[in-house]
């Protein structure tokens, strides 16, 4: 605008000089027909050009041309103008009509960054164009492409084109952030609890809540081609079931959650929460949506960890890597399971000892090869004492997978089609993918923003015995660093430990006051002869007892070692050897691998008390372990204990 | 028993085996356990709790008391809880009634399967919830144990 007048005041002196220059001319040259006067007053300007008629020409030529194509252009601007203006109002007008035809809210967040950059210079543009008449050639260049931009995409609701009833609600009494298993327990429980609650889950996958065990373990035991996408898997019990807590139908939808009488539970899909303001009780979304709470619940686990030596390795590696915790994950890495021939796992935990059992199993259908490397001695290393990560490892070999013990990666390149992983001592392993199981990192992105204490020893949100951060604010979970009034201050990542939680902060949101009482368990299973089931503190670093039923000829354990060709095979070693470990108990801290660890159960001491026990092969005794732990008692002969487990029988 | 101090042997023989027999676990256990408090308001329940009244936030319930027919179950089963007739629950048909006809709104979630009494819908659920088989309650046996069967 500013410079469109500067550059008009400039042309300004020139123009005027051009037309008086224009008009001596004319009168010099029309004036001159048939007489010349004998006296002509003299007109002319001292910056009177000396040339002749013929520039003159020119010039008026010139300025005329000029003249008459600026108002040409401002002509074309201000119709072009008008033109957008009206077609805006008329999208906006046929927006509305298109909200009232009951849309779910999903359509209305397309690009919403785009749009709030442009929405700032769109509202400011209708004004101008109301008064095209005072337009200036110049500013609307540089606002159409603001109105362009958005005519095509939708504005978000809060600008009030939508109807009021189809809008987010502002306000959600009961908010649960994160849509995973601490979540949907939470929001259970309040149900459960107070009659016509409105729970809204805010998620930033585009999934329904739905349990995490299976995307590592029976999903991929399933024969279905379509599990991908049906997400379904046998239980126990032979009946099938989805990984999804509840279908589709036992959700609301969340603009009906003000409106709906007896409350229900509504999932927000596709949200991510970038600020937390504990005085205003309220969250803001990322598309600057603000929802306010009266009680809120964080249960935002975390992502997965990865390696450094991978993150700085480029793109080309980073593409072949998984990091595997999400539905998507399970999707994509059946898919490469199926397309490459070697697949490498870095870790030999929980995650990464399952996965490779379940690739392994893979392997033996396919030509694949499944490589699992980790820096501990043995699978599970961290978890289970030494001896027992022996016996574990030997049996995930037994599946099929190559294991790589104390292996530290030191880089990781992309060479001939082929991922090539250096290791420290030297080793070289080639392969085509790499799925990394090193960890999860808890999500604490609201500390800041909320003013949260994050826990600088084990990560994530601390928080008291009530699972309560601050007022009105509870944290379920893998993301809640809590207090255990039996064990002590601690994080857990567990399936049931979400469960757990999420059920008790969901009835301390609702009134309860109860601590952290009821201990969690966890369990896995590598293969068809390791299950066990573990609770408390298991912690290889800790001293250990374990008691193992003796194979006898009698037994036919389910987690029968047939191929392993273990003690269980040598009837006249057993025979034996049990009559002279009869009851005494002769402290043996290093066992020969013959022996079978068939099943048993290991107590994890400290302080002479057990903190923790694992149920090796022996199932349906959890509640014996979990009074154990909770007595916190220091028990002399922990063969006696052992004995309340009946681990002899099935 | 030799305990190994912690302390003293940090890597290596902390750990302990024992391998024992049928017969060497014959005799009854001489550990002692903590007598249980009946009233122990941090305790897990069951369906019932101490009071009387029924606890909805049971992992039995699975997700009935929570679904969208979570409140005309809630009316149901504690009128059949609650009621002194003979044929208990005979004066909660109307109540029966409404959380059948919500419950027909919503076959997804609730299978219409054989006739179920109120008394039995929360253990014969449909399929086996996902929060109750995980995790254990007061009351119930560990069906948690079996999802680690899975596989064999």
């Amino acid at each position: 605008m500013l410079k469109c007048r500067t550059v008009w005041k400039k042309l300004a002196p020139l123009a005027r000089t051009s037309s008086t220059l224009c008009r001596q001319n004319v009168r010099k040259a029309g004036l001159n027909n048939g007489r010349i006067p004998t006296h002509v007053p003299t007109a002319h300007m001292s910056s009177g050009l000396p040339g002749g008629g013929g520039d003159n020409l020119k010039y008026a030529l010139l300025v005329g041309a000029a003249s008459i194509g600026g108002v040409a252009y401002a002509y074309h601007t201000m119709k072009g103008d008008q033109q957008r203006y009206q077609a805006r109002i008329t999208e906006l007008s046929s927006r509305s009509q298109k909200a009232a035809a009951k849309e779910s809210v999903t359509p209305i967040q397309p690009q919403p960054p785009a749009v709030e950059n442009t929405e700032t210079k769109a509202t400011t543009e209708p004004k101008p164009e109301a008064a095209p008449s005072s337009q200036e050639p110049s500013p609307p260049a540089s606002g159409t492409e603001a109105v362009a931009t958005s005519e095509t995409t939708e504005l978000p609701p809060a600008v009030g084109s939508t109807p009021a009833s189809l809008k987010l609600p502002s306000h959600a009494p009961y908010l649960l952030l994160g849509g995973g298993t601490a979540s949907f327990a939470a929001a259970r429980s309040i149900r459960a609890r107070d009659p016509g609650a409105k729970v809204l889950i805010v998620t930033d996958e585009p999934d329904l809540p739905y349990m995490r065990p299976p995307l590592s373990k029976e999903l991929w035991f399933s024969d279905d081609p379509s599990v991908t996408e049906t997400l379904r898997f046998k239980q126990w019990n032979g009946k099938e079931r989805s990984i999804y807590f509840q279908p589709p139908s036992f959700y609301i939808n969340p603009e009906e959650l003000d409106s709906v009488e007896n409350g229900g539970v509504a999932v927000l899909t596709g949200k991510k929460v970038v600020h937390m303001d504990v005085r205003g009780n309220k969250v803001k979304l990322d598309d600057d949506t603000e929802i306010s709470y009266d009680k809120c619940l964080i249960a935002t686990g975390g992502v997965p960890r990865n390696l450094q030596v991978i993150e700085r390795a480029g793109e080309e590696v980073m593409k072949r890597t998984t990091l595997f915790r999400k539905i998507e994950d399970f999707r994509s890495l059946d898919k490469v399971s199926r397309n490459v021939k070697s697949i490498t796992i870095i870790g030999g935990g929980f995650l990464g000892s399952e996965l490779a059992c379940a690739l392994g199993r893979r392997s033996t259908e396919s030509d694949l090869e499944v490589i699992q490397m980790f820096p501990e001695k043995g699978n599970m290393g961290k978890v289970l004492p030494e001896y027992l990560s022996n016996w574990t490892t030997e049996k995930v070999k037994k599946e099929g997978v190559k294991v790589l013990s104390e292996a530290l990666v030191k880089s990781v390149t992309y060479k001939d089609d082929k991922l090539e992983i250096h290791l420290k001592d030297g080793r070289l392993v080639k392969t085509d993918h790499i799925v990394t199981a090193v960890g999860l990192e808890p999500n604490v992105d609201l500390a800041k923003s909320g003013g949260l204490e994050v826990d600088s020893d084990f990560g994530g949100y601390r928080v008291n015995a009530e699972l309560q951060a601050r007022s009105n604010i509870w944290v379920a979970g893998d993301a809640a660093c809590f207090y255990d009034i039996r064990l002590g201050r601690r994080r857990v990542e567990h399936h049931d430990h979400a469960v757990v939680s999420g059920r008790l902060a969901g009835e301390n949101m609702t009134g309860a006051n109860k601590p952290y009482w009821h201990q969690s368990m966890f369990w896995s299973d590598l293969g068809p002869d390791v299950g066990y089931e573990a609770i408390g503190i298991v912690d290889s670093s800790l001293p250990t007892v374990g008691v193992f039923a003796k194979a006898t000829a009698k037994d036919t354990p389910k987690a029968a070692t047939e191929e392993s060709g273990t003690g269980i095979r040598s009837e006249s070693e057993t025979e034996d050897t049990a009559t002279s470990a009869v009851a005494s108990v002769t402290p043996a801290p290093v066992v020969e691998n013959k022996d079978d660890y068939g099943k048993g159960v290991i107590f994890y001491l400290r302080d002479k008390v057990v903190v923790g026990i694992i149920l090796w092969n022996v199932f349906n005794r959890m509640p014996v372990a979990r009074k154990i732990i909770k007595d916190g008692e220091e028990h002399a002969d922990l063969n006696e204990v052992a004995k309340l487990f009946n681990i002899h029988e099935d | 028993m030799i305990y190994l101090k912690y302390s003293l042997f940090h890597t290596t023989g902390k750990d302990t085996i024992i391998f024992v027999t049928k017969e060497d676990h014959a005799a009854p256990s001489t550990a002692e356990l903590v007598e249980e408090d009946p009233n122990d308001p941090f305790e897990e329940r069951g369906l019932i709790l101490p009071n009387g009244e029924i606890n909805w936030n049971c992992p039995c319930l699975g997700g009935m008391a929570s679904g969208p027919c979570g409140t005309e179950f809630k009316d149901a089963f504690s009128c059949f809880h609650y009621s002194k007739e003979e044929v208990k629950g005979s004066d909660c048909l109307e109540q029966f009634r409404s959380m059948q006809e919500c419950m027909q709104r919503y076959p997804e979630l609730y299978p219409q399967e054989d006739e179920k009494s109120p008394s039995e819908t929360p253990k014969d659920s449909e399929s086996t919830d996902a929060l109750d088989e995980n995790s254990t309650s007061a009351s119930d046996q560990d069906s948690d144990t079996k999802q680690a069967n899975t596989e064999s």
